[in-house]
């Protein structure tokens, strides 16, 4: 019900929205867990395991029980806690795992069979027959237990990440963390201030103290309006620090209000990465349960967090409220529903000692042992050293203590420590390089304690930071001592939650330990305790100091699990912002792309770039006509292929001679200046890395060609053999491979193409095969090569990158008009296969010079890269899979790519193994199929006959060991 | 994670690419026998504490980069220019 | 005779300006990329200085006189922009002809870094990044050069070959920013 107190709520602004259905109303400034409460709705979601009815428990985002689903279709999304979702007009909620409703729930029958669906119940029950786990038990468990489901559909939500520096980070903007981002802020350190709450004040807002001789949270606004005007602070609310990393590196979580996010173009969340010099951990400290039988009924919470629906949102979720603790705080929450007119019908302290002045039937020395009513909270029982009473109840507040969340300072691998005094973990220093705690998160739980805190820990890292810390008082506070008797279950029968989300009880840790699983971290896996959306916020500390108990040891010799990232639950989409789509990697475009498209070229990817499969024209029908055409072609007229996106690197320097003979394994000092030379690469292991020509320009000038795939490893292979291998070399480089557009124009009438558009016709004596020199093209500085991937007597001709495109037409248009024309990728790979042209396929980082039969290519004049180990046996002889051709004999005329071969007669199983094919296409030059492939001793088995299966596809095919080269093995055509 | 490059300071681990241990600097003759060859090409030690590997600042400045490294810490607590280790700097 | 018709990189595609932060194509002239030759640097930036009027920029730096800018690149690189370099730079270093290699935006307005911390994790912040500096780094998938060409004026290179993704990216994170309001 709402209060008639004001609160921090906007009633002038009245919203709309739906649970499971039924419209309700609100205002601005409530969370949806607020305004169910104002609406009376008790139950507002189903638990995990024995979906008992449960609800709202806390109003954090520590929050176990009231976890929804928002939005419809596509766009909905699971398991969002009611606590920490804004209310805005027509917010659609439903609730979660439950069928067919939420007060009629079919798998409740789960909570009577409770007596066998303890702890490692799937583990003892499901344990056999094993084929039964995959087709019956996991289908059925799935079903059975779960939380929200995501609606298999794509989500269009926009979502965003980024990058934030500062010099201090302060994380929580409560008392402790304002001082801090105040006293930074002044000294002119640039600070980012966040928080996971809509508005700054952390517990100011929820608690009636004050600073200053003002309400705590007018005194929090005035501050935080402070640090608006210094410029140097930047205020990051709704914004949840979610994991600590190395370096000063922290991750964060924010969520955009709902009318930011529902705008054109807005990111729902955005995940930041934000590098800090230093860090303040100002995040509080989270209040725990007690655990006793039926703790989990609706009704049921925590004490901290009804001070926070009363006091902030003027709600109050009973009428008749019984508050129950073993320390102070549960009589400042009797004292402040008494101060909001609500009436209390008991408070209860476990401690013997405790006395009140509060007009309320007071209970001291006495435990709440049960709580009745199904639906929801109706009566509790509590035990009194008389017996026990009963009192009649709808909410009951509950405070065990508070734990401080030190979740960040563990993050990298850090402990804490036990605290006697305070019955809880409190943070080690130093566990997080540059983080600091202060406030309730370091164990100070006074008003009093957290200002100064903040304010000594701000001017800690300010010192650090070489900066002078200004003058600031100290505000005016309570410093109420923390007085608290540890109380984690009360003894009896039934169930007592410790793990609400996972539906993890006191028995279920006496029974892990009893089976001994008595190691903090085999309890958890064993009962699924903290390994809930939560990750145990309220859970972990009892349930070790349960587990310390039944185990008979302490609680710091029980320890901790290990917290880890992330604190709250983050959306993938979130971590992966940007990179669905088209911003999934960079889309790199040739300079003739539009052209190719224009033309009808289908497109295919080769690393991040695009190329044209086929240029298909009237009539053809499959890919095949017009690759068929397109090779035919080449070999009868001129084709025009863009071959830009090969790497090319400009070698120069007075050493890049000498640079590249270490480079490749063969020379390339001596190569002429205007010529060009193929060269092999290896990896310093021996095998093959790269392969490509390299024309010499200068005598100090190389440019060197990389294979598309293989361009960014190639450079970055160079750099370290400079860098690391050879620094005293004098020679530099840099990828020009955006710089020039660069089209083959293979045929036999290429060079009437070319003399077409160049400004000096060239001719075979002043342009023999494998020369290269520059040229002027149409009046444009351009370059000129003589060398062939297709065995045709063919160039590649080259000019400055906004030329390319203009180039492509010409020269297309031309080869049109000698009846050739553009060509594509697969027409490439065929006219490749046909001269036997190795490419990826073939050196795919397990062969070596030996295999594809280059090892004359490694020169013994000199060292290279990769010569000492590629000399090592078993890389090479005659056990080594070599390079050969194949073509098809028998009936089946088909070869397949990936194919194993096999002796004639042998079985086509592993043992029997004797290598596999790499590249196949559909020769029309020839007729027939054929085949690239490695083959035991293959050199020496040329004309064998030799069985292809591909198990995959199922085809067998007998072929023939033939010469890799199966076309003008002379070479005759490209010199002439 | 963040590597302090000599050449652009503090930067974020997204723009490097990590080698491995940086014994890869020490190329062995060509004649120094199979053993000094397998040890300087696949042999590493995989030391719990202090260490030095050598990174790539390839979305950066293109520098490898000697790093001093904590493999439990996680602590940096040196990078230089491998070049500048090597011996050979211009 | 037919000409061959020249053609930018961000033809078609910019500028694009949303919320007060406009992304437009920079014509940048010649870019020529310069590597010193060992034990050259000094008499590299000699002739620079003689030549352009500018010295070899120190590791993050860039300059500008005149039309001529210039641009460290990298571990072994610098770039001279807006003028073609004088012959005599190749007695002391490598030079290369990069002028058609990169796409060149430039980002105004005031929300141009809150643009920029979308897709590059270098620290922009006025007083770590001032006009001026300039930065190899990351920007989205893509490798960049970014520098500060004004209070709220960047300046972004990418290869020219991803120019399309490089504008796909920046409207994505001009569209959120703006939504932001």
């Amino acid at each position: 019900m709402r209060l008639d107190k004001p609160g921090q709520i906007d009633r002038s602004q009245a919203l709309r929205f739906t649970f499971d259905g039924r419209e309700y109303g609100g205002f601005q400034g409530d969370t949806l867990a607020s305004a169910l409460i104002a609406n009376d709705v008790r139950v507002v979601g189903r638990s995990f395991k024995y979906h008992r009815p449960r609800g709202v428990f806390s109003a954090g985002s520590e929050e176990p029980n009231a976890l929804v689903t928002i939005g419809q279709g596509a766009a909905s999304e699971p398991n969002l806690r009611a606590t920490t979702t804004e209310l805005c007009e027509g917010l659609v909620a439903q609730s979660q795992n439950r069928w067919p409703s939420l007060e009629y729930d079919l798998l409740a029958l789960n909570d009577l069979f409770a007596p066998f669906l303890g702890a490692g119940f799937y583990y003892k029950t499901f344990m056999w027959p094993a084929k039964f786990w995959e087709r019956l038990y996991e289908p059925m468990i799935r079903r059975a237990a779960g939380l929200g489901a995501l609606s298999g559909a794509p989500n269009a939500d926009h979502y965003e990440k980024a990058y934030a520096h500062c010099d201090v980070l302060v994380i929580g903007a409560g008392p402790a963390g304002l001082m801090a981002a105040l006293a930074a802020g002044r000294a002119g350190l640039d600070v980012i201030l966040a928080d996971e709450d809509v508005r700054t004040g952390g517990r100011l807002n929820a608690e009636t103290v004050e600073v200053d001789g003002r309400p705590g949270a007018d005194w929090a606004q005035a501050v935080t309006d402070d640090l608006y005007a210094m410029g140097n602070v930047r205020i990051m609310t709704r914004t949840t620090v979610t994991g600590a990393y190395d370096g000063g590196t922290y991750g964060a979580l924010e969520r955009l209000s709902p009318d930011v996010a529902a705008r054109t173009g807005a990111p729902r969340e955005c995940f930041w990465r934000i590098a800090a010099r230093r860090t303040i951990l100002a995040a509080g400290a989270l209040e725990r349960p007690v655990a006793f039988q039926n703790n989990d009924r609706p009704g049921v919470m925590m004490a901290g967090a009804l001070r926070a629906y009363v006091n902030r949102w003027a709600v109050s979720p009973g009428k008749t409220v019984t508050v129950f603790g073993n320390n102070d705080d549960a009589h400042r929450t009797a004292a402040d529903l008494l101060a909001a007119g609500v009436h209390v019908a008991a408070l209860i302290d476990a401690r013997p000692e405790a006395s009140t002045d509060l007009p309320v039937r007071f209970y001291a020395g006495a435990q709440v042992t049960n709580a009745h009513g199904r639906g929801g909270l109706e009566a509790i029982s509590i035990a009194t050293l008389s017996g026990i009473d009963k009192v009649q109840t709808d909410c009951l507040a509950m405070s065990g203590g508070w734990n401080p969340t030190l979740h960040l300072t563990c993050h990298m691998n850090g402990r804490p420590d036990w605290s006697p005094a305070l019955a809880a973990f409190v943070p080690r220093d130093g566990a997080v390089p540059g983080l600091v705690a202060a406030g309730a998160c370091r164990g100070d739980f006074s008003t009093h304690a957290c200002l100064s805190g903040g304010l000594e820990a701000a001017r800690a890292v300010i010192r650090e930071l070489g900066k002078r810390a200004r003058k600031i008082d100290l505000p005016q506070a309570e410093d109420a001592p923390y007085r608290i008797s540890p109380l984690w279950a009360v003894p009896g029968k039934g169930r007592a939650w410790l793990d609400f989300q996972n539906d993890v009880t006191v028995k279920d840790v006496k029974l892990a330990a009893t089976e001994n699983y008595s190691s903090v971290e085999h309890m958890k896996r064993y009962t699924t305790q903290g390994m809930a959306p939560d990750q145990g916020k309220n859970s972990n500390v009892n349930a070790l100091a349960v587990l310390a108990d039944a185990t008979g040891r302490g609680i710091p010799e029980t320890g901790t699990t290990t917290y880890r990232p992330p604190f709250v639950p983050v959306p993938i989409a979130a971590m992966g912002a940007g990179a669905q789509g088209a911003g999934f990697a960079p889309q790199r475009f040739t300079t003739s792309h539009q052209v190719s498209v224009d033309m009808g070229a289908p497109m295919i990817e080769a690393g991040l770039w695009y190329r044209p499969s086929y240029f298909p024209r009237e009539g053809e029908k499959t890919w095949r006509q017009s690759c068929d055409r397109e090779v035919g072609m080449v070999r009868r007229a001129v084709g025009v292929c863009d071959v830009s996106t090969l790497g090319k690197i400009d070698v120069q320097g007075p050493d890049a001679p000498a640079f590249l003979d270490f480079l490749y394994t063969n020379m390339f000092s001596s190569l002429k200046v205007g010529r060009t030379r193929y060269g092999l690469m290896l990896r310093e292991d021996g095998h093959v890395m790269d392969d490509g020509t390299t024309a010499r320009l200068g005598e100090h000038h190389f440019l060197m060609t990389t294979t598309t795939a293989a361009a960014g490893q190639v450079m970055k292979h160079m750099e370290f053999v400079h860098q690391c291998l050879v620094p005293q070399m004098d020679v530099s480089f840099i990828s020009v491979t955006e710089q020039w557009a660069q089209f083959a124009v293979a045929g036999p009438k290429s060079r009437e193409v070319l003399n077409g558009i160049l400004d000096d016709p060239i001719d075979d004596d002043g342009f023999p095969f494998m020369a290269c020199g520059p040229v002027s093209v149409m009046g444009v500085a351009g370059r000129l090569f003589r060398i062939s991937f297709s065995g045709e007597h063919a160039y590649e001709v080259a000019v400055p990158a906004r030329y390319g495109e203009s180039l492509f037409r010409l020269l297309v248009q031309r080869a049109e008009e000698l009846d050739g024309g553009a060509y594509g990728m697969e027409a490439l790979n065929v006219l490749r296969i046909e001269k036997g042209f190795i490419t990826h396929s073939e050196i795919h980082g397990r062969t070596t010079a030996f295999d594809i039969g280059m090892e004359r290519m490694v020169s013994a004049k000199k060292d290279c890269i990769g010569k000492a180990m590629a000399a090592r046996p078993g890389l090479s002889g005659p056990e080594r899979e070599q390079l050969v051709g194949l073509v098809p004999t028998g009936a089946v005329k088909k070869l397949t790519a990936g194919a194993h071969l096999f002796d004639a007669g042998a079985a086509p199983v592993r043992e029997n193994d004797q290598g596999y094919i790499t590249s196949v296409g559909f020769s029309p030059t020839l007729g027939h199929f054929l085949g690239l492939g490695f083959l035991k001793d293959g050199r020496a088995r040329h004309g064998e006959e030799i069985r292809m299966v591909d198990h995959v596809r199922q085809i067998e095919t007998t072929c023939q060991v033939v010469d890799p080269v199966f076309f003008d093995p002379e070479g005759g055509r490209a010199r002439g | 994670m963040r590597i302090p490059c000599p050449l652009c300071g503090s930067r974020d681990i997204r723009e490097f690419d990590y080698m491995g241990h940086a014994q890869a600097l020490d190329r062995p003759e060509p004649e120094a026998g199979a053993q000094a060859w397998d040890d300087y090409v696949h042999n590493r030690d995989n030391p719990a504490g202090p260490t030095r590997d050598l990174w790539f600042h390839g979305l950066g400045c293109g520098a490898w980069l000697v790093v001093d490294r904590d493999t439990v810490s996680h602590e940096i607590t040196a990078a230089a220019l491998a070049r500048d280790v090597k011996g050979g700097a211009a | 005779m037919a000409e061959l018709v020249a053609k930018s990189p961000c033809a078609g595609l910019l500028p694009i300006s949303e919320g007060g932060v406009t992304v437009s194509e920079v014509d940048p002239g010649p870019i020529t990329a310069i590597a010193p030759f060992r034990g050259k640097e000094k008499t590299l930036n000699t002739a620079l200085t003689r030549a352009h009027g500018l010295g070899w920029p120190a590791p993050g730096q860039s300059d500008a006189a005149g039309d001529a800018r210039i641009q460290w690149f990298g571990h072994s690189h610098a770039l001279l922009m807006g003028v073609a370099p004088k012959a005599s730079l190749a007695n002391h270093a490598a030079l290369t002809d990069q002028g058609d290699a990169w796409a060149v935006v430039r980002i105004d307005g005031k929300g141009a870094r809150d643009v920029l911390a979308r897709l590059t994790p270098l620290d922009l912040r006025p007083a770590a990044f001032p006009v001026g500096a300039t930065a190899r780094s990351e920007l989205q998938h893509m490798q960049a050069a970014i520098t500060r060409v004004g209070r709220d004026a960047f300046q972004v290179m990418v290869f020219r070959s991803m120019a399309q993704t490089l504008v796909h990216d920046l409207q994505v994170a001009l569209r959120a920013v703006a939504a932001r309001g």
